[in-house]
Order: C-alpha cells, then sequence, then structure tokens
C-alpha cells in the first residue's frame, strides 16, 4: 500500500464527510420549504435571504444547547446511539461511487472511497447496522414512548431488510457481480439498458423497502411524532439528536445515489453528461422523499407489516424465480 | 504492515467486547458488546480478502443479534442492573484458560508440522463470490441443502407453535360446524 494511496484515500473521506455533513443540514432546509410550499405556506423566511441561513441558526443552537443525559438512563448506551446513526451512514457512503471518474491536474480521481467487489452487500449491511443507533437510544432511554419505538425499529429492521435483499438480488443475477461500478457499466449504452426496463418489480421493491430502511413518512413509525413522541429521540438535547438527523438525512442522500446506480444506469457512460444525470436522478429521489412526507399519512405498525411479509416479500420471490428461469432458457 | 497493525487491534476490539458482553451486569451492555465484536470480526475476514464472508458477517449477525435485543426487551427492563448468581470464579477462570489454551493447541499444531494444503485452491480469475459459490454448490452442496430443510422445518414449527387454532382444519369441517364456529368467536367479541 504506498502513501499516494492513502493519503488520497483520507483525502476523499474527508471531502465525504464534510460534503455531506452540510448536505445533510441543507437538506433540513430543502425539506421545509418543500413542505412548506406543498401545504402552501412559506417555510422558512426570516433568517437571510430566503431563510437560507436558518440551517447555520439550527447548527448554532444544536451546538450550544446543553446535553442533558437524564437519571435512570443507562448512560453509556445512550451516549453511544446517535453516533451509531450518524457513522454508518457515512460509512456506507464508502463504497458508492459518486462520480465518475475525472482527472484533475494530470491525476486520475476515482471518486468512490473502497471500490470493494462486494460494494452492494457491503452498503445493505452497514445501513442495516445503522438502525442500531434508534434501538440502542430507545432500550437505553428509561421512557415508554422510546422504548415502543426500539420495539418498532427492531421490527421494521428484521422485516425489510428481507424485501431488500431478496428484490435486489434478482438484478444482482442479472449483472453478476456485486460491485456498484459493475452495475453501472451493465447499463452504460444508455436509456435502453437500464435495468429498471427488465426488473421494474425490482425497481418499486426497493425503492419501496428504502423508506422504511431510512425511516421516512409511509413509514415513519420509529419517531412518529402524533402517537409516541419523537421516539427514540425523545429523551435526547442538543448535538446528540442532531447526530440522529445528521445520520438520517445523510442516510436519504446515500440511498438515493444507491436506486439510480442499481436501477437507473447511474453515471452512465462516464461523460459530463452522465455525471450531471446521476446527480439530476438523485435529486429527484431525494425529493420524492419530501414528497410523499407531504402527500401520504404514516401506515400503522400492524399495516407495514403486513405489506412487508404478505405482499412485498411473495412478490420478491416470485421475481427472483421468474428471472431465474428466464435467464435459464 | 497495515495488515498486522488492523490484525492486532481489531483482535484486542474483539476480545475486549467479549469479555464485557461475560461480565457486565447490565443487559444493554452485555447486547451492545456483542453486536460490535460481531462487527470487528468481519474485519478479520476483510484483512484475509475475504469480502463476501465480511459483508455476510455483518448482515447475519447484526440480525441475529438484532433478534436478541428483541429478546431483551421482552424479558427484562433492560436500564436496570440484572443481579447474577456468583459461583466460585476461580473455577470458571481455570475452565476459560484451559479451554482458550486448547483451542489455540489445536489450530496451531497442523501450522506447526507444516502439513495444511488447501483442499479447495483459489480459482484463477474467480472474483470472492464465484468462488465461495463454486466450493458451496460442489463440495459443500448437500450440507447447504439439508441446512435450508432444517429452516424450513423451523420456520413451519414456529407457525404452527404461534398459530392460533392450527389443530383445525376448515377444509375437514362441514358448512355447520364452521357456522358455530364462528358464531362462537362472534359471541365471545360481544360478551
Amino acid at each position: 500500500m504506498d502513501t499516494a494511496y492513502l493519503i488520497e484515500t483520507i483525502i476523499k473521506v474527508v471531502v465525504v464527510l464534510l460534503i455531506f455533513s452540510a448536505l445533510a443540514g441543507i437538506g433540513t432546509y430543502f425539506e421545509r420549504k418543500v413542505l412548506a410550499f406543498m401545504q402552501r405556506r412559506l417555510g422558512p423566511m426570516n433568517v437571510g435571504p430566503f431563510g437560507l441561513l436558518q440551517v447555520a441558526a439550527d447548527g448554532i443552537k444544536l451546538f450550544t444547547k446543553e446535553d442533558i443525559i437524564p437519571t435512570n438512563v443507562v448512560a453509556k448506551v445512550f451516549k453511544l446511539a446517535p453516533v451509531i446513526t450518524a457513522a454508518t451512514a457515512f460509512m456506507a457512503a464508502a463504497a458508492i461511487p459518486f462520480l465518475p471518474e475525472f482527472t484533475l491536474f494530470g491525476y486520475t480521481v476515482h471518486p468512490i472511497v473502497a471500490d470493494i467487489n462486494i460494494g452492494i452487500l457491503y452498503i445493505l449491511g452497514i445501513m442495516g447496522v445503522g438502525l442500531y443507533g434508534p434501538l440502542l437510544g430507545g432500550m437505553a432511554s428509561a421512557n415508554k414512548f422510546s422504548l415502543l419505538s426500539a420495539a418498532r425499529g427492531a421490527a421494521v429492521f428484521i422485516s425489510y431488510e428481507v424485501v431488500t435483499g431478496l428484490s435486489i438480488l434478482a438484478p444482482i443475477m442479472m449483472v453478476g457481480s456485486l460491485s456498484l461500478i459493475d452495475f453501472n457499466n451493465y447499463q452504460a449504452g444508455g436509456v435502453g439498458d437500464w435495468i429498471i426496463w427488465s426488473q421494474p418489480v425490482a425497481f418499486v421493491l426497493f425503492w419501496i423497502a428504502a423508506f422504511a430502511e431510512t425511516g421516512r413518512t409511509p413509514f415513519h413509525l420509529i419517531a412518529n411524532d402524533h402517537e409516541i413522541i419523537d421516539g427514540f429521540g425523545t429523551e435526547y438535547s442538543g448535538m446528540r439528536w442532531g447526530l440522529f438527523f445528521i445520520g438520517e438525512y445523510a442516510n436519504m442522500f446515500f440511498i438515493s445515489f444507491v436506486i439510480p446506480l442499481i436501477f437507473l444506469g447511474g453515471y452512465g457512460d462516464g461523460s459530463l453528461l452522465g455525471a450531471l444525470g446521476l446527480l439530476g436522478k438523485m435529486a429527484f429521489f431525494f425529493f420524492f422523499f419530501l414528497w410523499t412526507r407531504a402527500a401520504w399519512p404514516d401506515v400503522r405498525p400492524d399495516q407495514l407489516m403486513w405489506l412487508c411479509w404478505k405482499v412485498l416479500m411473495p412478490l420478491a420471490v416470485v421475481n427472483i424465480v421468474i428471472t431465474g428461469l428466464v435467464m435459464m432458457f | 504492515m497495515f495488515e498486522a497493525i488492523a490484525f492486532y487491534l481489531f483482535a484486542f476490539l474483539t476480545i475486549s467486547m467479549f469479555y464485557i458482553a461475560v461480565t457486565t451486569q447490565q443487559a444493554l451492555y452485555a447486547l451492545s458488546a456483542i453486536a460490535a465484536g460481531m462487527l470487528f470480526i468481519s474485519a478479520f475476514f476483510f484483512i484475509l480478502g475475504a469480502d463476501f464472508l465480511g459483508a455476510v458477517q455483518i448482515i447475519v449477525y447484526s440480525g441475529a443479534v438484532m433478534a436478541l435485543y428483541a429478546f431483551g426487551m421482552m424479558f427484562f427492563d433492560t436500564t436496570r442492573e440484572v443481579k447474577e448468581k456468583h459461583g466460585n470464579s476461580m473455577i470458571v477462570l481455570g475452565l476459560s484458560v484451559l479451554v482458550a489454551f486448547l483451542v489455540v493447541v489445536i489450530f496451531a499444531v497442523p501450522l506447526v508440522s507444516g502439513n495444511i494444503t488447501a483442499l479447495y485452491p483459489i480459482v484463477e480469475g474467480a472474483g470472492n463470490t464465484q468462488e465461495v459459490g463454486m466450493v458451496l454448490f460442489t463440495k459443500y452442496l448437500v450440507p447447504f441443502e439439508v441446512a435450508a430443510i432444517m429452516l424450513l422445518v423451523a420456520m413451519v414449527a414456529g407457525i404452527v407453535l404461534a398459530g392460533k387454532k392450527m389443530d383445525l382444519s376448515l377444509t375437514l369441517m362441514n358448512e355447520a360446524q364452521i357456522r358455530d364456529m364462528r358464531d362462537e368467536e362472534n359471541k365471545k367479541v360481544l360478551s
């Protein structure tokens, strides 16, 4: 392992961390603005032009608030839980190719931190571990609402990992590789080569499961405001609560990168247009997360389980079997 | 050098995590330490170049430990300490040191005598995942399928044990019996 590689990796890690923690902050601004416009309100307006500095104001507020550790909580686990959420979200980013490789001052940059050949499995695994954050936070909190949210977290985790894994199996069978770069190259021929045309069911299932994995609105049961307060976050204050938030938004951005990379051609042939295309698709999927939140109600926990085990999982299995048969004959 | 540093770092971390899991009286600490230990074990697979097994270790054990958490949630108040009965701790210590020593001997003897060979050498040009697949579906096909059947049996058994009225079969009952059963249920709801 030579030093240049080491330095390059460290720089890439720092860049990814900085960009996406900043994006997580700006993501909250977008969410509030989009929700506001969809509900015919104005959203953040007072701090800075168009309320843009609201992000900075929120940041200052979170950083300077007192970090309260209530009595009766299991202090070490309680303090650790938000860090798990944020850290695992960023760990998953290590295997995502954010852009095609490009040349900067005569040096070829690969915008992926670690090009491991099992990228998809790694991302799914680490995103699954991310649910330990809400679970531990909820269980350590000595609060009944938090415990309820932890129980829901465990249920969602165990159920929707199955759907994600099974739905993505069919495209993996077609491509014959677990690396996201191989996925991209498989679809490099243009719009006609996108996997969504041959695997529409897998695409929809993966998309639905992405909402469960990131805990977004139709499946926002882990921290459902109107029945269990803020769920696992009820007892948290200041930046620890903020870390949960950064983790959630970073996860949303990363899954918005993963969906186009797997199903919608990624960055295509690697030209500038392809790179912009990937960013555009990412932006659409991120926007869709917000759109759903404005448009749809939450489902009940039992409906969530029903949907997973009686609808999505059988569909995924049938999809795999059909894909296998088609590939065999 | 990086591999050596990583190995010793993760070996230390893994052992200390499992030590916490065994010694602590707080159920939540024990569970979290097990989860962390299982994650750190995956690092050894990554160091050895077995990426696929490393990722599978993360996925399988994070799910399995999550089920343990669920049990912990159902059976204790996880924010309180569990009072354990302690026997003679010297016996436990002696036995565990002996077992650890034996395990090291078992694995070290073939290495020392130098007659260790790979039964299924690495196939040139095949990726990590493909190699696992080749071994799994040739040499170990039967154990693999038997494991699948055992999981299926466990799943059916779980559904039968947890399901209500599994001893009745609607296909074997005539209309009148089914109507009686429905009426019975409705009475219970109304009363």
